[in-house]
């Protein structure tokens, strides 16, 4: 039963990362520039938010399987594949926790006054240090409440794994894909151990989100 | 030496605003005086290198900041122009001390000795040593001006440009940090800009004055 949790702690912690780097810095972009497509972009962005992750999963599998576009380069050159791997199972949670740290970054980003910025680069800091001194510590809150969120996101995320890295027990099998795996096998003790513990860690999660967004009002 | 000549369209869905403001002035303070809506902070803005697609010639002292027709247009960090901005924007997530080191230590490197002393002195002169680490939302109104400027003097700007210095404060308050700015700015030996809408800080705080209207300096 631990095999899996941490499995499952461990995807979502890279997941995170992943989906952390990306999102913060497309919504620091995104919030500053406006260009042609802006708008078509931030859909596209947002869309691992509502299609079926079977959909994305699909789509994952075309880009990273072994005929894929990503999956050749990385066969080819690394011997490498993501099928069936955790760290396939990694790129599946990033992918859909993504527009859930995207959109908080950018709301918090927008949010935070231009004049800060614009008070900075007459001090001499370059956009750079803007972004680091300035504009990332004055949207901290709103980011971590994003992150949060973006992990237990992570934490849960069932269908676009379950179609790129499978259910290998001990090697795939999150907790999410171990709670089905445990309901087809009849296993009823099994699948609400699990049920509990992915709950419990959701909860807490959730907490710490709405408390980082309160504190900030 | 001041010389300044601006030209810039702002345009919002339902107006179109063109400015066309050249004026020179060789006076330790100068103030640019007009009402809301002259054009008087786009013109400071401008200056300070914060308005993109800002058009003709900022020299001071002879030295070019913006000339655009010899393709010249420094980045507002390389100006070397001190801004305080109306409501002072202070930043909140520093003490009184970290915004005023700020601009003298840059990112990944220490504060050099020389700049350490400088803060030293500056908190010193306006009487801000017990505020060190005090957070601006902490500050009255006059504390924040006087924390404001010395932050844009930290970097030892070549102009110092003020926005509306005394709007962001009540009445009572205006008259009374009128006089405190006057004497402040009386110590500082930068040349200065201040923009206002108020004759009254015309008379306290500049030797002398340029008004502008609807875009235009008009003597």
């Amino acid at each position: 039963m631990l095999t899996p949790l941490w499995l499952t702690l461990k995807v979502a912690l890279l997941a995170t990362l992943l989906a952390g780097a990306a999102g913060i810095g497309l919504g620091w972009w995104m919030a500053r520039r406006r260009f042609p497509g802006h708008s078509t972009l931030d859909a596209l962005l947002l869309l691992p938010m509502v299609l079926p992750p079977t959909v994305l999963g699909y789509y994952l599998i075309v880009l990273v399987g072994r005929n894929g576009l990503i999956g050749r380069w990385l066969e080819q050159w690394f011997g490498f594949t993501l099928l069936f791997t955790w760290q396939g199972a990694v790129l599946a949670a990033a992918v859909v926790s993504l527009p859930l740290i995207y959109k908080a970054a950018r709301a918090a980003f927008e949010e935070t006054d231009g004049r800060f910025a614009q008070a900075a680069r007459t001090l001499g800091a370059g956009e750079w240090e803007v972004f680091w001194r300035i504009s990332l510590p004055l949207a901290l809150r709103g980011i971590g409440a994003g992150l949060a969120l973006s992990f237990a996101r992570a934490m849960g995320e069932f269908g676009a794994t379950l179609m790129i890295a499978g259910n290998l027990p001990g090697r795939t099998q999150t907790l999410s894909v171990a709670v089905y795996a445990a309901v087809q096998a009849g296993d009823d003790e099994l699948a609400l151990t699990l049920t509990l513990v992915i709950s419990v860690v959701c909860v807490v999660l959730l907490v710490l989100a709405s408390r980082l967004l309160q504190a900030k009002h | 030496m001041l010389d300044v000549h601006i030209r810039t369209t702002l345009r919002s869905p339902d107006r179109e605003f063109v400015l066309d403001a050249a004026f020179r002035s060789g006076a330790a303070r100068t103030a640019l005086l007009g009402p809301s809506g002259s054009g008087k902070s786009t013109v400071l803005m401008a200056i300070a290198g914060l308005l993109p697609g800002a058009r003709g010639h900022v020299r001071v002292g002879g030295q070019p900041l913006l000339d655009s027709a010899e393709g010249i247009d420094l980045p507002a960090r390389a100006r070397g122009v001190g801004l305080v901005f109306q409501d002072y924007a202070l930043f909140p997530h520093m003490t009184v001390e970290e915004n005023l080191r700020f601009g003298v230590r840059r990112l990944g490197h220490a504060l050099r000795p020389e700049a350490h002393e400088r803060i030293g002195t500056l908190m010193e002169q306006f009487g801000l040593e017990a505020l060190r680490n005090a957070y601006p939302r902490h500050l009255s109104g006059g504390q924040r001006q006087r924390v404001a400027l010395a932050r844009a003097l930290a970097t030892q700007p070549r102009l110092l440009l003020l926005d509306e210095p005394l709007s962001a404060l009540d009445t009572e308050l205006r008259a009374r940090l009128r006089a405190e700015l006057a004497e402040m700015l009386e110590r500082v030996q930068v040349p200065t800009l201040l923009v206002t809408h108020d004759l009254q800080d015309v008379q306290a705080l500049a030797q002398s004055v340029v008004r502008i209207e609807a875009g235009r300096i008009v003597g």
